[in-house]
């Protein structure tokens, strides 16, 4: 009832929707840095779109199914390899996982989910603090995941017949990017007007790379230092998922799943929430161009993106059930 | 003191409003928004998964996909804000208070000596401060479980290191500026390290994960270097 990991990737982690409510201890909420292709990939095996699943980051792992399952894989996309679809996994199937050829991050969901413990109310892995999702890691060598059952599983057995497992029809990914630099659209931040104008002239004009040291805890961008007249020390407060904060080295810094809850450095922008899973879904290297716009507008991007999953939830429902 | 008012609210993005009270660090404001943050807390609205109350305001963060997230939550935000200052009842200090032991004692003590050379007191006098005050938690963050408190006497306020140390121990209880903290985890800070506590500041395996709570106010108990080995052996 379980499955075995033979190699790890390069970090995969199990992750969900996040814990919430504990913002004000200095807990993030954390939880999958691509939720959109997490809801998608649950869909996809019968899960609820919050259930944990494995997030694997940019190289994935090798894993061997132990007995009978359904699995599905969203999110970056790896050559040869089916996603956006439900796949039979007999026992014995190994899975190998490359490296992503599109996107960094691509989420592994499996029928049942794992049956690992929430704590706190999650089963997301919080990597700092050590604890959530498998033993509060990232998965090793040889670890062996427990899987739950499932009934969806067997909704899907006829795949077993099919040469490839899985079925002809798939789901539009939702985040990946088709060309970069991607565009992400953010409003000003609290401090936008602090800095000098050729700060905040290159902040939009400027097509910035992820830089190497970048994680689950923050996206560094590489790109002109940006600065403030007034070098002044802010009262710190709170902070936001896709908080852009930019330290006195002038490296500005998206807050992303696991990042502090505040923070006294300025913040110059702050990522429109349908965007920040786009932003995920870059890789060191990855080129991002930022645009101005509206709480307004950010609320539309919002709204667009739940339909995406929506509809997306719909068809899946559609094939389920017919 | 005549009730402090919001300076005005604050996106954080579509994700959250920060309504922010003052821009600099007073106690009299802080208190009213430990206070907001807890009556808000009280009425468990649907759309707000997560009440932040922070040094000069309080950040309401927005359940985006709850069916109930009204139209415009950024006004309705700073609406609930002014609502519940009104009906804020002007009784001091809602917070629990905590003693914790602290062992001020040598390699715990990691920065006791320059502090005192820095305040220009003896380093038992630092000690004798550090544990005379009572602090209140003005926010938490940084790592979870981390609480900054004010209080600090002033004669004690000294700037952060220079260059911060790679890794301050846990239970590390340090000071800068007007304020004094504990480092819950093993982790790099700048702050200046006088004592350590035997306690475990953050457990997520406990259902109240955090020892400390924003608002609670906080007193430190110096024990001794065996008394700190026995504490931290039954943790």
């Amino acid at each position: 009832m379980s499955i075995k990991v033979l190699r790890p990737g390069l970090l995969t982690t199990i992750q969900d929707h996040g814990r919430h409510g504990f913002q004000r201890v200095g807990l993030c909420p954390g939880g999958a840095m691509d939720p959109v292709a997490l809801a998608l990939a649950n869909a996809l095996v019968g899960n609820p779109p919050d259930e944990a699943a494995l997030e694997v980051t940019v190289i994935g792992p090798e894993l061997l199914f132990e007995r009978d399952t359904l699995v599905a894989v969203c999110g970056a996309e790896f050559d040869g390899f089916p996603h956006n679809r439900p796949v039979f996994a007999a026992a014995g199937t190994r899975f190998n996982v490359g490296r992503a050829a599109r996107g960094a991050r691509a989420y592994i969901a499996v029928a049942g989910g794992f049956a690992v413990e929430p704590v706190l109310g999650s089963r997301s892995t919080y990597l700092p603090g050590h604890f959530g999702g498998f033993q509060g890691r990232a998965l090793k060598h040889g670890d062996v995941l427990p899987l739950r059952d499932s009934a969806a599983a067997k909704r899907f057995a006829t795949l077993r017949k099919t040469h490839d497992g899985t079925v002809k029809w798939s789901v539009p990914p939702g985040t990946l990017p088709d060309r970069e630099p991607i565009l992400v659209h953010v409003i000003e931040g609290q401090h936008f007007a602090s800095f000098d104008s050729n700060s905040q002239r290159a902040f939009f004009d400027t097509v910035w790379r992820v830089a190497p040291d970048s994680n689950r805890m923050g996206f560094r961008l590489s790109g002109p230092p940006l600065g403030r007249p007034q070098a002044d020390e802010i009262l710190s407060g709170p902070t936001c998922l896709g908080s852009v904060q930019v330290p006195p080295s002038g490296v500005p810094i998206a807050l992303m799943a696991d990042h502090q809850t505040t923070g006294g450095y300025p913040r110059i922008a702050e990522i429109a929430s349908a965007d920040v899973a786009r932003l995920a879904q870059l890789a060191p290297g990855g080129k991002v161009h930022f645009a101005k716009c509206s709480l307004e507008i950010a609320g539309e991007l919002r709204k667009h993106a739940r339909e995406h999953i929506e509809s997306a939830l719909r068809g899946i429902a559609w094939e389920y059930h017919k | 003191m005549a009730q402090p008012r919001p300076l005005g609210v604050i996106p954080l993005g579509d994700s959250a409003a920060y309504v922010e009270f003052s821009s600099h660090l007073d106690l009299e404001v802080n208190s009213v928004v430990q206070r907001l943050a807890l009556a808000i807390l009280k009425r468990k609205i649907a759309w707000i998964r997560d009440v932040v109350p922070a040094l000069g305001g309080l950040a309401l963060h927005f359940h985006l996909d709850h069916a109930e997230l009204p139209a415009k939550p950024l006004e309705e935000s700073l609406a609930l804000v002014l609502e519940n200052l009104k009906g804020l009842s002007s009784k001091q200090e809602p917070g629990r208070v905590i003693e914790l032991p602290v062992c001020y004692e040598g390699e715990f003590a990691l920065d006791l000596e320059e502090v005192a050379k820095k305040a220009g007191v003896p380093p038992a006098d630092v000690t004798h401060r550090h544990v005379s005050g009572e602090y209140r938690v003005l926010m938490m963050g940084f790592s979870p479980g981390h609480a900054y408190m004010g209080g600090l006497d002033a004669k004690l306020a000294v700037p952060r290191r220079t260059s911060p140390r790679a890794i301050v121990p846990a239970g590390s209880v340090a000071i800068a500026n007007e304020q004094t903290v504990v480092y819950p985890y093993a982790i790099s800070g700048g702050w200046n390290v006088i004592g350590r506590t035997p306690m475990v500041l953050f457990d997520a395996a406990r259902p109240r994960p955090s020892l400390l709570w924003p608002g609670d106010r906080v007193r430190f108990r110096a024990i001794t270097r065996e008394k700190f080995v026995e504490m931290a052996a039954a943790q």
